[in-house]
């Protein structure tokens, strides 16, 4: 007997990062899907949040999309599944959501419910203990395998789950699940798999909702997509009454924020997109045919790991005179050769912007000579500590007003403040692993609970 | 020879993150014909992205001809992972404007 298709809706590629437009998300929740489901994560925000174990959402936005998607699923009685809470997956933004959750069923006095979580974190020390024994953490994207130092850097490391959690949570009878760090396209892989839809289009499927309407066009974020898994296809449909989802709009999704568009790699094997078919379904929907998961030999798990460098602050100068302007590097190194004077060649950082010349783009801007009649200068100072972080930006900063040009006529000051001050920024962080290790076990990094909300 | 901008023939150039230690380059056309013209033209491969961005062949981690797409796609790699310090793109989004005024030649 043929699987009924299932419909999975998504409203949003990174929750919280933006609220969703709740129109289509009301139009999809009318066609009564069987899932609803967001990613709330993402690497793109850089190491600050992982790092220092914060969010880069808003709390207010976190829980209006959470809100909204809790509200229709308990109404329509389907699972709500939500992966890689508040941004890095970490384990505070797992009990973060967990009790947004909660707060939200005793608010509008919903009936009982269950809640399942998993965590993704893991320690230095359970790294450290397989590199004892001589196993190697190996580095992705050209990194170098994990040495001690990187990993005595790192202040916080997550693993990235497969479908695994997901569908414990949901044999265990989750009405609503959080998870920890995973990757995007498991959260909707899992209940597709778990339904017995083949794992081939059961990955694709996740790959192409996973960022919700960034697959339709007109171009337009936030906006509700459903996709539809059947035993021989995938069908994606745009919510929004403007938006479709073409041939060209969900191909081109493939490319999105990846290397290669070919080939997605997960805990488990890889999703081979090489032989997809797109075909324009109707009007608002395109159907996918082809998609390959090839199943790895190896329980391999991705680790995202992030390091505190510094505290930091930001200096900025504005300059004017065309002389100055085409000495600019003269008048920095001034600067950097005060701060040299001050504090040594090494335990801090100091870094130079400069906007009007190749700010955006440093090295990579093709563009050498500087056309603009003015420049910005941003200047970033990070150190140890607070104070001494303020001080390498100051004397980065105030030194470019006192920087001895020869031939320079004004001499009663060489840059503009807009404040004479420096201002504090977030600490900074690097990511110091991007790495894989082994597991005997897919679920073993991930342990999975079971908790109650609503009366 | 006559050239036209790549601007003038690519629907989409963009560049974003993909992961932490990589920026990835998507120009995609509309029409199959663009497509195969600049694909054909020579204008964009390894060695003119090397050159373009004053890079080693090494910080290219990927180039694909990705025809289902029409497009026409590379990744590079970061000297430092993204939003580390002194990075001034942290979600690489801005780093395509060289692209768009690549002259490519037509018939």
């Amino acid at each position: 007997m043929e699987r009924k298709p299932l419909r999975f809706l998504c409203p949003n590629g990174h929750l919280g990062f933006a609220p969703i437009k709740t129109g289509s998300f009301y139009r999809g929740v009318a066609t009564k899907p069987d899932f609803i489901l967001a990613d709330s994560g993402s690497d793109d925000i850089g190491p600050g949040p992982l790092g220092a174990d914060t969010s880069t959402s808003p709390l207010e936005w976190q829980k209006h999309d959470l809100e909204h998607m809790l509200l229709a699923a308990r109404k329509l009685g389907v699972p709500m599944i939500i992966g890689s809470a508040g941004d890095t997956g970490a384990n505070s933004r797992v009990d973060r959501y967990v009790n947004i959750i909660k707060e939200l069923a005793e608010k509008h006095n919903l009936p009982k419910f269950k809640i399942g979580y998993f965590y993704s974190e893991i320690s230095k020390d359970y790294l450290a203990r397989k590199m004892e024994k001589g196993e190697a953490i190996k580095g992705l994207d050209g990194r170098p395998d994990l040495t001690r130092e990187e990993l005595e850097k790192t202040d916080r490391i997550v693993a990235v789950a497969g479908v695994h959690p997901y569908i414990k949570l949901l044999d265990m009878g989750a009405d609503v699940i959080i998870g920890g760090r995973s990757s995007d396209c498991v959260i909707f892989a899992a209940p597709a798999i778990r339904a017995g839809f083949p794992e081939d289009l059961a990955y694709y499927l996740g790959k192409v909702l996973e960022c919700a309407s960034f697959c339709a066009e007109p171009y337009g974020g936030k906006e509700t997509v459903i996709g539809t898994i059947t035993e021989t296809e995938v069908l994606v449909t745009a919510m929004h009454p403007d938006q479709r989802c073409t041939v060209a709009s969900v191909a081109g999704h493939a490319m999105y924020e990846r290397s290669n568009p070919y080939y997605e790699y997960v805990l488990g094997g890889m999703l081979d997109m090489s032989n997809c078919r797109y075909e324009q379904y109707d009007e608002k929907t395109c159907r996918i045919t082809g998609p390959k998961f090839i199943p790895s030999n190896e329980w391999r798990v991705k680790l995202e790991g992030s390091g505190k460098v510094g505290e930091r602050y930001i200096g900025i100068a504005g300059i004017r005179d065309p002389y100055t302007i085409q000495n600019i590097d003269k008048v920095i190194e001034w600067a950097k050769a005060q701060a040299r004077e001050r504090f040594g060649d090494t335990g801090y950082e100091l870094h130079y912007h400069v906007f009007g010349r190749n700010g955006v783009m440093g090295d990579l801007e093709p563009v050498k000579e500087i056309r603009s009649h003015e420049l910005c200068v941003v200047v970033e100072g990070v150190a140890p500590t607070k104070a001494m972080a303020e001080e390498v930006a100051m004397i980065g900063t105030r030194q470019m007003f006192y920087a001895r040009l020869p031939e320079v006529k004004g001499t009663a000051g060489g840059v503009a403040f807009v404040i004479d001050e420096v201002l504090p920024a977030s600490p900074a962080y690097m990511w110091t692993i991007n790495h894989t290790v082994t597991l005997d076990d897919p679920l073993e990094l991930f342990p999975t609970y079971l908790t109650e909300a609503g009366k | 020879m006559a050239t036209v901008k790549l601007i003038n023939l690519a629907k989409t150039i963009r560049s974003k993150n993909a992961g932490t230690d990589k920026i990835t380059f998507d120009i995609i056309f509309r029409e199959k014909e663009n497509y195969e013209l600049v694909k054909k033209s020579g204008v964009l491969t390894p060695e003119t992205i090397c050159k373009l961005y004053a890079i080693s062949p090494e910080r290219i981690a990927d180039f694909v001809e990705f025809d289902p797409a029409y497009a026409i796609k590379f990744t590079i790699y970061r000297r430092r992972p993204s939003g580390s310090p002194g990075d001034s793109d942290v979600f690489g989004c801005q780093q395509y404007a060289p692209l768009l005024d690549i002259e490519v030649p037509v018939d």
